[in-house]
């Protein structure tokens, strides 16, 4: 067993970072997240394994140094909340376009706008609708608890580099300020700068003896050659939507209802869950772990089975229930529920969400 | 006497220049008697020479020389408009053994990335930033940049630059030299073979302080024309610069070994 700590998601994030052997964390304070480079600050990795901590003078820089880190082989990551995410959607859209690995990690905050410093989920469209220019996507990884924010950053470290791809972490306020119990994993090694230069032979990191240049951009003028790199990109787009969906589900077995939900909302649903079949409400819940690439082969054979109805749970207007739309196609009802602006949804409210609109809708 | 044929001169001993292996043989995308060749080359040159040809890492710009990947032969990034100074610090922070240097445009590194400039420089990022300030957005079109002369025709002030109306051209060469993480600072042009050698001299000293672990940020401008932009021929353009450009931006060292030059 690993060792236990209580811990904010924030904090965790930060520590699992360092333990997934990162070589670099760059990123400028936002609240809530505040705590990810704080707490780096204070723990000094850099006397622990190495890694480089950065203060950046903006997010704009912040994701650039992830870029030329990225793209010398080293293992890089940023964090933020959605102002700073929005900052970062040119330079994310250059990571991928340039096929560079590293993480970003986003604690959603209220918008649009400044908007607030409470929980949201209304970045769910700009985390896997493409938030920058150009056909991309980013692999995205919705934890729900503070265990989460530490396990999913050398998952997420492992697709980068696996698929030379900028990957999200998307958690909210609400994961990254609260403390639970986590069990922190054992550190993992940092490559050794021969071992990059080994491994990524497309790295930037000084060009071999007697070997060709290593170039790293997203340009390419000749518009026949760029579609060629597009097709690429979408090639190993569809290999990640084969591969990489995760998700879990919980008293599903005979639901004739889903609950859908991510991150906080699903925290909240698996009470909801509880309430409703005390009630006699057969549902269940279908936690979505990566919003993309999304669990629609799982809500194709849901609607298959003859599933009454899914309700999409989000803090927001209603964005992910779009995909769950796609998936169904028309086939059974589909709705919407969430309090937006940074309002929280009690599981009651869910229950008469189910209720009203799906069960007597 | 036999006729002296052409083999007989291309031999080991005759040879008084080489194009440096550090230039690819691709051609140039610039316009002829633009100064961004030159400064290409000489960059490269101080790399071969000082031996760093397998341990350097370089940044271009978006601008004219967005392709300067294309032509230097050494592994190299191409950043996103203004954003090179914040990826060299990655790079250098990285890998704090390898020899780190940017090349940007003005309107990259004095417009857009002002912010990137002004805060690795700030920080002393221990990086060669080179600035090639031509007065003009070339790639573009010919639009107006920061460091455009008061008075200067381009795409966006066709009737002449007014500082009422755009501002004053930003001498952000003097303003880093300001700030305490910068060691060496410096301003030079390429337009004829001894300010190309000056120029040459001035990498090379900036290039050595970072080999040789010297803390700070070395930055070099290189004031060029812009022919095309500035709508001159080649000749005519180089003697604007020399009569317009050179008072206002004047050439030579700003800042030395972490101290500020008198003004001349």
């Amino acid at each position: 067993m690993g060792e236990l700590k209580l811990m904010k998601g924030n904090e965790a994030l930060a520590e699992a970072a360092i333990r997934a052997g990162a070589d670099g964390y760059f990123g400028y304070p936002i609240t809530p997240q505040s705590e990810v480079i704080e707490y780096l600050m204070a723990e000094k990795p850099y006397e622990r394994t190495g890694m480089v901590v950065l203060q950046a003078e903006s997010e704009v820089a912040s994701i650039n140094m992830l870029y030329g880190g990225g793209g010398t082989g080293k293992k890089v990551m940023t964090s933020s909340s959605s102002p700073g995410i929005s900052l970062m959607q040119e330079g994310i859209s250059y990571l991928a376009g340039a096929e560079i690995p590293c993480v970003v990690a986003n604690v959603v905050r209220g918008g649009p706008g400044l908007g607030d410093i409470q929980p949201a989920q209304s970045d769910y469209f700009q985390s896997v609708k493409g938030g920058g220019h150009g056909d991309y996507r980013l692999p995205t990884l919705a934890p729900s608890s503070v265990q989460e924010m530490s396990d999913f950053v050398p998952i997420a470290f492992d697709l980068a580099f696996k698929y030379r791809t900028p990957v999200l972490i998307v958690s909210d306020g609400l994961i990254g300020q609260m403390m639970e119990k986590v069990e922190l994993f054992d550190q993992m090694p940092r490559l050794t700068d021969e071992e990059v230069f080994e491994k990524y032979p497309w790295a930037t990191n000084g060009k071999p003896k007697g070997g060709e240049r290593r170039i790293i951009t997203s340009l390419d003028l000749d518009p026949h050659k760029l579609e060629k790199h597009n097709h690429k990109l979408q090639a190993k787009y569809k290999e990640i939507t084969d591969n990489e969906v995760r998700y879990e589900l919980i008293d599903a077995d005979d639901a004739e209802y889903l609950f859908v939900a991510y991150g906080s909302s699903a925290r909240i649903a698996q009470k909801s869950l509880k309430l409703a079949r005390e009630k006699g409400i057969k549902v269940g819940l279908l936690r979505i772990i990566t919003l993309w690439p999304f669990a629609s082969e799982i809500i194709n054979e849901f609607t298959e089975k003859g599933i009454k109805g899914f309700l999409s749970v989000e803090m927001s207007a209603g964005q992910m229930v779009e995909d769950i739309k796609l998936a169904v196609n028309g086939r059974t009802k589909v709705e919407h529920f969430g309090r937006l602006g940074g309002v929280i949804h009690s599981p009651e409210e869910v229950v008469e969400a189910l209720e009203q609109k799906i069960i007597g809708g | 006497m036999a006729e002296l044929s052409v083999k007989d001169i291309i031999k080991p001993e005759n040879l008084v220049y080489e194009k440096t292996k550090l230039m690819t043989d691709k051609t140039l995308s610039y316009c002829p008697g633009c100064g961004h060749g030159t400064a290409h080359r000489l960059t490269m040159e101080v790399i071969e020479e000082l031996g760093k040809e397998n341990d350097t890492i370089g940044v271009a710009p978006v601008g004219c020389s967005v392709l300067a990947y294309e032509f230097m032969n050494v592994d190299m990034q191409e950043a996103a408009h203004g954003r090179a100074p914040a990826l060299a610090t990655a790079i250098k922070r990285l890998w704090p053994g390898k020899v780190v240097f940017t090349y940007q445009g003005d309107g990259d590194l004095a417009a857009i990335g002002t912010a990137e400039t002004i805060h690795a420089c700030n920080r002393g990022e221990n990086i060669v930033m080179i600035f090639v300030n031509n007065g003009i957005y070339g790639m573009t079109g010919g639009q107006m940049a920061p460091t455009t002369m008061i008075g200067m025709k381009t795409s966006t002030s066709p009737y002449g630059r007014d500082a009422a109306l755009n501002g004053h051209p930003l001498k952000i060469t003097e303003l880093i030299a300001q700030l305490p993480g910068t060691t060496y600072v410096t301003r030079q042009a390429v337009h004829t073979p001894a300010a190309a050698r000056k120029a040459k001299r001035a990498l090379k000293k900036a290039f050595e302080q970072q080999i040789n672990g010297v803390p700070g940020t070395t930055f070099i401008e290189i004031v060029s024309n812009c022919n095309s932009g500035w709508k001159m021929t080649p000749n005519d353009a180089n003697n604007w610069m020399e009569e317009n450009m050179f008072p206002f931006y004047p050439l030579g060292d700003i800042k030395v070994d972490g101290k500020l030059i008198e003004s001349k």
